[in-house]
């Protein structure tokens, strides 16, 4: 017993550290970190991809790769950006962090699932990588048929079948969050009292079970048409390729909701922390995620303006995705009244939040461009929709992800990073972002369609601009990596709650957290986000 | 029986993650129905394939149907029924705490969905000796040719109709998708029955054989919808 007492308490990091007890972790907490692991993996690769892709996009003749390496360069990037990064990243890493200890539970109600999830996304991205390695794959992260299911010369059954084998690992973790949330909240707990993150995830969580199994038929019916010659999508059997991108889009629209919705809750939590403010209507936000996950599934329409989908068919869904934009907006309007007369601190998770809004909003208002069908007949395929697709993805999800992980290192590590070099990593990034991806709006409204790497000398200053913004955030990215991981072992102690921040896992758990995430019962007695309880000021 | 004895104690099979056994069986419960529904999206790609060339091939449809073999289509059906009544008497016997009678119960279960693979299996391999497999095995005049024979009297069938490929190639991933999911069934019930001769279930808790039978009824109903609507066109 003497012992217990003059070594640090053991935490969850602590408690145990044969590669046994990482591998064969149930631990929540654990298994967020794994998460961490693959995905900054999957992410670096990804991340490679675009830099040497930029390189040669820098000029309009092709001076570094064949078109062929080009076209595979562009679809790894996006294949794992999009299922590797995008999707998991949120709910993987600071989902399954922070979901049981935010609402009070020991554990998610499911931990051997999910284990068996995680192991589940490596081994999707383990097919992804083999198909990288052995030539790539050159369809674009969409799998368009007919060109994916007869004509590319690549890999495309085994990058196929490594997306299908991931989206059960989305699929397994959304069905553990939501009866996670549903059945495991501590006493006290109520609805109407959990944090926004949880009410970003339980949404989420909705689209990943009742989407992710569509898009796994799909690639599925691809792989079989691939390899078997099955003809669903082939004309020649008279299977209709369109199909394939109603059924496509039916997952992969609700799946940019999965990419953000996690996101929005990343950034109610921090710019309440940061402003001192409760959220300005809770109620709004929160059930704006749900309004978003819902009308979500019906917008699929507003891709296939141009493939011979019917006029009418295409009015609607113009029209429903232009009512996407209203719980949408109800977020953006909250967030700023959040601010107004909010005592304002700009650490390194406030920089990233504000930097999302900004960004977010940009990349938001620009979708209703693409919403309208006239012009989107005009904008379709061009660089504007990789401006507009970035703007919501990079500058709205990786941004809201940053902040994220800036926001709960101290939890999740129990160190402080040098709040400066965040600071200047955050502010490098947003500047890049800009730089890399402003341009591309001109040069797509310009008419420079997407996916080419020779093209029209008028458009050269513009991808030069990119190229030099790409090479921009990505020193921004190497700084936050540095900081980050360096904190780990010269960081300051952070303490059970750095920022003074509400909320049960900042309150009733330590920094790390105890392997049993709480050493005491939690009892819940107050709303969401009173900064004006006194007990989170003191120190304990 | 009674809950508010239960769940003041800590059963052995309770969880160290959960506060008590009906925390513990309202979690399972609601994971298990949301399996349910991501299974039915699953199918529900299928299905709306399915509608969409239903409606513009109709000709194909018709005439691939009129290749199938009714009479085995309708045995397997009456099969799969009669095992989801064995599964509701292994449910039933678990309640019961019937050791005995959950594996008899199983047992027949099992012996059921292998009658229903071996009709299946007659049932493909008639497919390829028609040659009758899109990408695989597939010859126009041996299609046609089957087509015509299996036509009513009063219709003649002068050529392939078509998207008649897409009905075969829907037809085999749809039942191919089924039965997939029914060898998955059989390995869980292997499991349970290994679990349930070890003796880890009881009256009380006996939570893998209730939702093992909440999920071959799921398969029994994928097979419902898809008996007529690739048999009975």
């Amino acid at each position: 017993m003497n012992e217990s007492t003059t070594k640090p308490k053991p935490n969850y990091i602590t408690a145990g550290n044969t590669a046994k007890s990482w591998l064969l972790t149930v631990d929540h907490k654990r298994i967020g970190l794994m998460y961490l692991l693959g995905m900054t993996f999957f992410f670096l690769i990804g991340a490679t991809a675009a830099a040497l892709f930029r390189f040669e996009l820098a000029t309009h003749n092709a001076n570094v790769f064949a078109n062929d390496t080009y076209n595979r360069l562009f679809t790894m990037h996006g294949i794992l950006m999009v299922f590797f990064f995008l999707i998991p990243a949120v709910p993987g890493v600071l989902g399954n962090f922070l979901v049981p200890l935010m609402i009070g539970a020991k554990d998610v109600a499911f931990p051997r699932l999910n284990l068996a999830s995680w192991y589940i996304y490596m081994l999707g991205g383990t097919f992804t990588l083999g198909a990288i390695v052995l030539g790539g794959i050159d369809t674009g992260w969409t799998f368009y048929t007919p060109y994916s299911s007869v004509y590319a010369d690549s890999q495309v059954i085994l990058a196929g079948t490594g997306v299908f084998i991931t989206g059960f690992s989305s699929i397994l973790t959304g069905l553990n969050f939501i009866v996670t949330i549903h059945k495991m909240r501590a006493p006290g707990m109520t609805w109407m009292r959990l944090p926004l993150f949880i009410w970003a995830q339980y949404a989420t969580s909705i689209i990943n079970v009742l989407g992710t199994p569509v898009i796994a038929i799909t690639l599925l019916l691809v792989v079989f048409e691939r390899a078997l010659g099955f003809g669903i999508f082939d004309p020649q059997k008279g299977g209709d390729p369109v199909l394939y991108q109603h059924l496509f889009w039916f997952y992969s629209h609700p799946a940019v909701y999965i990419m953000i919705l996690p996101g929005f809750g990343v950034v109610s939590e921090v710019l309440a922390c940061f402003s001192r403010k409760r959220i300005y209507g809770y109620e709004f936000v929160a059930f704006s995620s749900l309004a978003i996950a819902a009308i979500g599934f019906f917008v699929w329409g507003h891709h296939m303006f141009t493939s011979s989908q019917s006029p009418y068919a295409g009015l609607i869904f113009s029209i429903l995705t232009y009512l996407v934009g209203i719980p949408t907006a109800i977020k953006i309007f909250n967030w700023t009244a959040t601010l107004y007369k909010g005592s304002i601190l700009l650490s390194a998770p406030m920089i990233y939040a504000l930097g999302f809004i900004g960004l977010f909003l940009v990349g938001g208002l620009t979708g209703l461009f693409l919403a309208t069908m006239a012009i989107n007949v005009h904008l379709h395929d061009t660089y504007f929709v990789v401006a507009h697709f970035h703007y919501v993805m990079v500058g709205g999800m990786m941004m809201a992800w940053l902040s994220g992980l800036h926001f709960w290192w101290p939890k999740m590590f129990g160190k402080m990073y040098n709040e400066f070099w965040a600071r200047v990593g955050a502010v490098i990034i947003f500047f890049g972002f800009n730089f890399t991806f402003f341009p591309q709006f001109i040069a797509g409204y310009m008419g420079m369609p997407r996916r080419y790497h020779v093209y029209d000398i008028e458009y050269q200053p513009f991808q030069m601009l990119s190229t030099v913004g790409a090479y921009f955030m990505g020193v921004g990215l190497i700084i936050c990596f540095v900081t980050l991981v360096s904190s780990i072992f010269k960081g300051k102690p952070a303490g059970k709650n750095p920022f003074k921040a509400t909320g049960v896992e900042w309150n009733q758990a330590d920094s790390p957290p105890d392997q049993h995430n709480f050493t005491s019962p939690v009892k819940v007695d107050v709303e969401a986000y009173d900064y004006t309880d006194e007990r989170i000021y003191q120190d304990t | 029986m009674s809950h508010a004895v239960t769940d003041t104690e800590h059963k052995p099979y309770q969880q160290h993650h959960f506060e008590n056994m009906e925390q513990q069986t309202q979690s399972t419960l609601l994971g298990i129905w949301l399996f349910m529904a991501q299974e039915i999206l699953f199918f529900g790609g299928l299905f709306a394939a399915y509608t969409i060339y239903r409606i513009l091939y109709p000709a194909a449809w018709a005439a691939g149907a009129s290749t199938q073999n009714v009479f085995l289509g309708m045995v397997n059906t009456i099969v799969l029924i009669g095992s989801s009544v064995s599964i509701v008497m292994a449910v039933h016997s678990a309640r019961h705490d019937d050791r005995k009678a959950i594996l008899k119960w199983f047992a027949v279960t099992l012996l059921l969905g292998s009658v229903f693979f071996g009709i299946k299996a007659i049932e493909y391999g008639t497919k390829w000796d028609h040659q009758l497999v899109p990408g695989l095995n597939w010859n126009n005049e041996h299609a046609l040719h089957t087509i015509q024979e299996h036509a009513p009297k009063n219709v003649e069938i002068l050529e392939l109709p078509k998207g008649i490929q897409i009905y075969y190639s829907l037809y085999f991933v749809m039942t191919g998708m089924h039965a997939l999911h029914m060898v998955i069934g059989f390995g869980l019930a292997f499991w349970i029955m290994a679990k349930t001769a070890r003796g880890r279930f009881n009256a009380e808790y006996y939570p893998h054989i209730e939702y093992f039978g909440l999920y071959w009824h799921f398969v029994d109903i994928v097979w419902i919808f898809l008996f007529p609507l690739l048999y009975l066109v």
